[in-house]
């Protein structure tokens, strides 16, 4: 049977409907999750897609957090549930402290999209181990509030346990600190990444296929999980 | 009903893009002297009294405010 993956629609969502397609082309089942709906359908994995939810009120993810969906989320990813926020997805799983720092207005204020190279810095998560470390990818990279920001110590922390999965080449397109573009939690199951692989997955509208990874990534994970379990 | 205000403020050390963008606009107003602007929210709830100390600073910590890059006060007007 298929891994599934549920991709949650807020109000405001964008990249709902590519980031169900990146699934599918990677081989998994992609099941649509609903923000008003506590009920996670037996997923698998759970995707946050980008976007701008309830309108970026207050503070890009701030209201999502509170969505009836994102208590099952919170709850399954502290058990080891596979959790990828993209973009407006990264903002609301750092709102929901499942990962540290905060993502903020770009630093030279406007709004950024382009095809950005990101070299994968961890590719042990459950999101990430379909790429080699050091590996580099092109993918789209389109935000206005896209800057990681965390205290020192924190930053200290996440790049002495290998939790920086993904950093920015060629020039530092937001200011995030330290060229930060993705992070995981101490587990690797979460991961947080402002840049958007799913509109990497097929050569006629990407600028490469190397998006496909995060995807592939994932469905191995909950395989080898899941055949760990049966033994 | 009792009126709360809570004011929310970037930290000092994070970076303001949008208060930079008010200073260069002050610049074309043609007002000279500002050297600094921060730009953060305000915030008026109008509670019962019921609703304690210890709430309100829930609401501010958890919602009204991100902790890890915002400061925040409470008052009662």
């Amino acid at each position: 049977m298929a891994v599934r993956v549920g991709i949650v629609t807020f109000p405001g969502s964008l990249d709902d409907r590519d980031a169900q397609r990146a699934a599918r082309l990677a081989g998994a089942e992609a099941v649509p999750l609903w923000h008003g709906d506590p009920d996670l359908r037996g997923v698998d994995a759970v995707i946050l897609p980008g976007g701008f939810s309830y309108g970026d009120y207050l503070r890009c993810g701030a209201i999502a957090r509170f969505a009836p969906v994102m208590d099952a989320i919170i709850a399954g990813a502290r058990d080891g549930l596979p959790v990828l926020g993209i973009c407006n997805g990264f903002q609301i799983l750092c709102e929901s402290h499942l990962l540290p720092g905060a993502l903020v207005r770009n630093d030279h204020r406007k709004f950024v999209c382009k095809d950005q190279r990101l070299r994968i810095e961890n590719a042990s998560t459950a999101w990430t181990s379909g790429y080699a470390t050091g590996q580099e990818i092109v993918i789209p990279l389109k935000n206005g509030e896209g800057g990681y920001v965390a205290s020192d110590a924190t930053l200290d922390e996440l790049e002495a346990e290998g939790r920086i999965i993904a950093r920015y080449l060629d020039g530092n397109p937001n200011g995030s600190y330290r060229d930060i573009a993705g992070v995981s939690n101490a587990a690797g199951n979460v991961v947080g990444l402002m840049p958007h692989p799913e509109h990497a997955v097929e050569s006629l509208t990407g600028p490469s296929t190397d998006g496909l990874g995060f995807f592939s990534s994932v469905i191995a994970s909950v395989l080898s999980s899941t055949l760990a379990t049966a033994r | 009903m009792p009126r709360v205000i809570v004011d929310v403020v970037l930290k000092p050390e994070i970076l303001d893009p949008q208060g930079q963008a008010i200073l260069g606009a002050l610049g074309r107003l043609g007002v000279a002297g500002v050297s600094s602007v921060r730009q953060g929210k305000h915030f008026e709830l109008d509670v019962e009294d019921s609703v304690g100390e210890d709430a309100l600073q829930h609401i501010a910590d958890t919602l009204l405010a991100n902790p890890v890059i915002e400061n925040f006060t409470i008052r009662r007007a």
